[in-house]
């Protein structure tokens, strides 16, 4: 299992994602109990934690999908959880998303998915100008002779590249990823595994990979942060996050790694 | 129940605060016009033309009773116009695109592609909810204007069958029969009966949940609920119409 090179491009003095007691509860049940996160640009933070413990709503939660009930959760500079609609959306040009799914608009082919935020966002580009963007991004992703399939037509690790493809191309500064190789043969899941990190070099992202897959965690992790009972209870490098005796988290190491 | 019924006000309120600001979304109207109205031209076509032929052939019995076989194309054209064309359109409509409405935002709600447009800074309400509500509410009155035409003329082949009527005769008496309130309240009932289904459609499909069973779900309410409510409505607009006539 290969362990990632901590990106030399970090720069710790720069928080682009900060959250500081943030709490989510649906009904009853509370999934995240103040929870507190830097995100430091150009890192590649992973987020581990089992099924249902709230990984996928922080990442919905920083950017505006869902809100916080309390807690500060400041994504570049701005708190999500107090700005109009309109800062919001100009923020989220900023974010990329890529979903479990990969969430492609399944009526549109390839390149209408592609183009769909640039139509958008993007009014004074040329029709020229944008199909050289989208051979860019698709270059980037290795799919370039798939532009005119639907998704449909596509396998799962397609389909999450184009999903990558399609969140890159508005150029964001920070990358969320819920659960990038779920679902995909180990093979596809180390291809999944190096765009990330080209993805952080090339375009110079900070993200947030929520997994469960260790070997991911590995693999595009500068930092580890595991949640347990709605809180970060462990954070450091791969292996400072395992060094432990909490039997949880040996459960969890386990459970990858151990038949 | 409440809470219900709040949302449902929101969502409707969201359309006419969307609708008239920008950005337009034309390409996505056109695209849905298409869908709604073209796409529905076959279904609307055999099945008007079936209604105007049956309606005529179950109306005659009861009219040759007292002697008045002359007076069916008037008989037709009050039927016809003032409630079988626009409510026959509109149910068709509401099981052929309402259902589609529910079942694709329904699965667009579940495979997180509205969340994906949220996140990309686009308004989802905008780009499905407000053109698909668009298309219907444009196309069901035009599709009605349509539906009318092929069952009067379905009408007209069985009078002629019957009663060796010339379609010139057939047509003057079909248009002297009718009020321009009869033209009026249909005209309003079919944009009445356009919006619902389209809204009913993006509701439940933009509010479904629980994977494909709330796919499946969202399909099948729409259809119920959209034809609950063009009765409702049908019943509505004709007591306010015969008040107006002093009936």
């Amino acid at each position: 299992m290969l362990e990632k090179v901590r990106n030399p491009n970090i720069d710790t003095s720069k928080k682009v994602i900060y959250i500081r007691g943030l709490r989510k509860a649906f009904d009853e049940n509370v999934i995240l109990k103040g929870v507190d996160l830097d995100l430091y640009k150009g890192e590649n933070l992973v987020v581990l934690g089992r099924s249902g413990t709230g990984k996928s709503v922080l990442i919905k939660i920083i950017s505006g999908l869902l809100s916080a009930d309390t807690g500060e959760v400041n994504v570049l500079g701005q708190d999500v959880c107090c700005i109009t609609r309109k800062e919001l959306d100009a923020l989220r040009l900023k974010i990329g998303f890529s979903f479990q799914n990969s969430a492609l608009y399944d009526s549109m082919t390839v390149k209408e998915n592609l183009e769909f935020p640039l139509v958008r966002h993007s009014k004074h580009m040329t029709e020229q100008e944008r199909d050289k963007l989208i051979d860019t991004v698709l270059d980037a992703v290795g799919l370039r002779q798939s532009i005119n399939q639907m998704p449909a037509e596509l396998s799962g690790g397609q389909r999450k590249r184009i999903g990558i493809a399609r969140t890159l191309i508005l150029r964001p500064e920070i990358m969320l990823y819920d659960e990038p190789t779920a679902g995909l043969d180990p093979i596809t899941c180390i291809e999944i595994n190096n765009l990330i990190n080209e993805v952080q070099e090339r375009f110079n992202t900070s993200s947030i990979i929520i997994t469960h897959d260790l070997t991911c965690a590995r693999a595009v992790g500068d930092r580890v942060a595991m949640l347990l009972d709605g809180e970060f209870k462990r954070e450091g490098t791969f292996d400072e996050v395992f060094d432990t005796n909490d039997k949880r988290v040996q459960a969890f190491y386990n459970y990858n790694f151990i038949d | 129940m409440f809470l219900e019924l709040a949302r449902v006000y929101a969502f409707i309120a969201r359309f006419w605060r969307e609708v008239f600001f920008p950005p337009y979304e034309f390409k996505e109207i056109i695209k849905q016009c298409y869908e709604v109205g073209v796409r529905s031209l076959p279904l609307i076509s055999v099945t008007g033309f079936i209604i105007g032929i049956v309606f005529t052939n179950q109306s005659r019995p009861s009219l040759q009773d007292f002697g008045a076989t002359s007076l069916l194309p008037a008989l037709i054209s009050v039927a016809i116009i003032r409630a079988i064309g626009p409510l026959v359109t509109a149910i068709i409509a509401s099981g052929r695109v309402g259902s589609s409405i529910g079942a694709e935002l329904g699965s667009m709600r579940v495979t997180e592609q509205i969340d994906a447009m949220e996140v990309s800074a686009t308004n989802p309400y905008k780009f499905l909810v407000v053109s698909r509500v668009l298309a219907t509410t444009l196309m069901i009155p035009a599709l009605t204007m349509y539906t009318t035409l092929v069952s009067l003329l379905g009408g007209y082949l069985n009078v002629h069958q019957f009663e060796q009527t010339t379609i010139v005769t057939f047509f003057y008496q079909v248009f002297d029969a009718i009020t321009f309130l009869d033209i009026i309240a249909s005209s309003v009932k079919s944009v009445l009966f356009g919006f619902t289904i389209g809204m009913v459609g993006c509701y439940k499909g933009y509010y479904s949940s629980k994977g494909t069973e709330g796919v499946g779900k969202a399909a099948n309410t729409s259809v119920v609920t959209a034809m609950f409510l063009l009765f409702v409505e049908e019943l509505i607009v004709m007591q306010v119409i015969n008040a107006i006539r002093g009936i």
